[in-house]
């Protein structure tokens, strides 16, 4: 793969990408205030579960804020490229739009993961990092160089399995033709992702862990952020995020041999 | 001596498609067991192309000629079978082949629908490996030849379908591809549009030399552009060969009106041995071969006072349409 090559192509996308959305302001500014008042609903709801209870499965409401701010970030980098891109697929699928980029000289997955960008999602992505800030200085965590790499490390992993789910749901369309019941409920289990894993029974947390990887998703890089977390749970995320990746992928070139275009 | 650019040897392909019965008790049972059956689309079809060729294919709709060009460029795995094109197998769909072919739908559109067309085609070239100059320098051309100028700056949602799909060409063909599977490419055009655009194609391949592999289901498209036809039926091939031999085959005689200065000299026409058709007045009708034409109309002409005269060609649509309907070339 041209590494300088790719970065150019994804210069041109960012472009043409943010010039689509520029064309519509107010829907720009519908998607500002809906990501605010989303996370000021969230912090709320929140609030109520802790009013009775200090705690809630071991973790304290300022705790609970750090899995906020993760999720509010991975909540964003959603709405930035996940969302604009991966419904996309159904749809170029649905219509045979797919031609298009299969015949292009570049990687399909790169391009169809990578062409649209919805530029709301940054202002969730930033509001994620100053909850976080926020969080740390709340919880007193000192920064260090290995707690940055950890976190760092978690939170790429979280990305990747979130991102190889979806992909691989959306991938399905090549058989089913339409999917977006499944990546409603994908999206309805990464809001679960909001509340610490030690707060549901034992069965659901087996279920978040192993068959919908939820946990991974968002308590695992907050466990990081407390220091309650253990190596072999990181080790564990960034196997699961490699496997999920390379599977995603190797599934989508196996799908595409059953792409059967649609007619014209 | 031309080299073949694309070589199909036997290829046949099948999909599974799924039936339904009528009603909600059809709906219940579609949704909960789904009959499935295997149809083969392409039966064990074998062709060459060769460099710089225009090729039509013809056939109903369903007939199979879409899928033959997503087969010939790479979109669809062929079940049985081999194809050969530019030296690469499509479905491999490797970087050096992918620049070497593009593929244009009349009912589908890659270019982005907010944005001016400009910025589509920056974004192909850069995908394409052009740089910033070598892209503008290729735009230029292409946008004098298909005579586009300020459209390249409104955004496409509020193009016309002509100025769209010329845009459409444009995008497709920045990288300056050596074959064109183009499918209906004039679908939805008025007629104004369609022959800028059949004058562009036609100009692109005596420039470059590029093969062209054309659907279309306007005639004009086919016998202005195209000398060879594969007429696809059923998912075979019933036909492939040149055009005008086609048409003489299925259309061996011309009609001919005459117009005589006397009613006189129709009648003498009428008696002189040429197949009559009807006859009014001084005006007869006559039946004459294609390959005699030039001496009996000499003949005519020379024995007799002839007021006007008119060749009535049979429409090709009608000729054509019939052939691709019953499969029957002895019409």
């Amino acid at each position: 793969m041209n590494f300088r090559k790719y970065l150019k192509i994804y210069k041109k996308f960012l472009h043409t990408s943010l010039a689509s959305e520029l064309e519509y302001k107010t829907n720009i500014l519908v998607d500002l205030i809906t990501a605010i008042l989303s996370l000021i609903g969230s912090i709320f709801l929140l609030s109520i579960f802790f009013q009775n209870n200090g705690y809630i499965g071991g973790w304290k409401f300022e705790q609970a804020l750090i899995i906020q701010a993760i999720y509010t970030i991975l909540n964003g980098i959603t709405n930035t490229w996940f969302n604009p891109n991966l419904t996309e697929i159904v749809k170029h699928i649905r219509e045979g739009t797919l031609d298009f980029v299969l015949l292009k000289p570049i990687d399909s997955q790169f391009f169809i993961s990578l062409k649209k960008i919805n530029p709301s999602g940054f202002l969730e992505i930033m509001l994620g990092f100053f909850l976080l800030i926020f969080c740390i200085r709340v919880n007193q965590i000192s920064l260090n160089l290995i707690f940055m790499t950890l976190s760092l490390i978690t939170i790429c992993c979280s990305i990747c399995i979130l991102y190889s789910l979806w992909f691989f749901i959306s991938t399905t369309t090549i058989w089913f033709v339409k999917t977006w019941n499944a990546i409603e409920v994908l999206r309805s289990f990464l809001y679960i992702g909001r509340f610490p894993l030690n707060s549901f029974s034992f069965s659901l947390r087996i279920f978040f862990s192993i068959i919908i990887p939820i946990a991974f998703i968002t308590t695992i890089p907050s466990e990081v952020f407390l220091g309650l977390s253990q190596l072999w749970k990181i080790l564990l995320e960034v196997i699961v995020a490699t496997i999920f990746l390379i599977t995603s992928r190797k599934f989508w070139l196996f799908a595409l041999k059953f792409y059967s275009s649609a007619s014209s | 001596m031309v080299q073949n650019i694309i070589d199909v040897k036997n290829l046949s392909k099948s999909f599974d498609i799924s039936y339904k019965e009528p009603g909600l008790k059809g709906t219940i049972k579609h949704f909960f067991r789904r009959q499935t059956k295997s149809l083969k689309v392409i039966k064990d079809i074998s062709f060459e192309i060769k460099e710089g060729e225009i090729v039509g294919f013809l056939g109903a709709n369903g007939a199979g000629k879409t899928t033959i060009l997503k087969m010939l460029c790479g979109l669809i795995y062929p079940s049985e079978g081999s194809i050969l094109v530019s030296g690469y197998l499509p479905f491999r769909r490797k970087e050096n082949f992918l620049k070497n072919i593009t593929l244009i739908m009349g009912q589908k559109q890659q270019l982005i629908w907010d944005l001016p067309p400009i910025e589509s085609f920056y974004l192909n070239a850069s995908i394409y490996d052009l740089d910033k100059f070598e892209a503008k320098k290729r735009i230029k051309k292409l946008s004098e030849m298909l005579e586009i100028d300020e459209e390249l700056f409104i955004p496409v949602r509020k193009l016309s379908l002509g100025q769209r799909m010329k845009s459409e060409l444009l995008a497709a063909l920045i990288h300056e591809p050596n074959i064109l599977f183009l499918d209906e490419p004039t679908l939805g055009l008025d007629i104004n549009a369609q022959r800028n655009l059949r004058k562009f194609l036609q100009k692109y391949n005596k420039e470059t030399n590029a093969t062209i592999c054309l659907t279309s289901h306007y005639m004009k498209d086919i016998t202005s552009l195209c000398k060879r036809v594969i007429c696809v039926h059923e998912g075979a091939i019933s036909y492939d060969g040149k055009l005008n031999l086609l048409l003489k085959k299925l259309s061996p005689v011309k009609e001919i009106l005459i117009v005589c200065r006397s009613e006189k000299d129709a009648i003498t026409l009428e008696n002189s041995g040429f197949t009559v058709k009807n006859k009014s007045k001084n005006e007869i009708t006559i039946k004459i071969e294609n390959n005699s034409i030039t001496s009996s109309l000499k003949t005519i002409l020379n024995n007799f006072d002839i007021e006007d005269l008119f060749i009535n060609e049979p429409p090709i649509d009608e000729i054509i349409g019939k052939v691709l309907i019953k499969n029957d070339y002895d019409i």
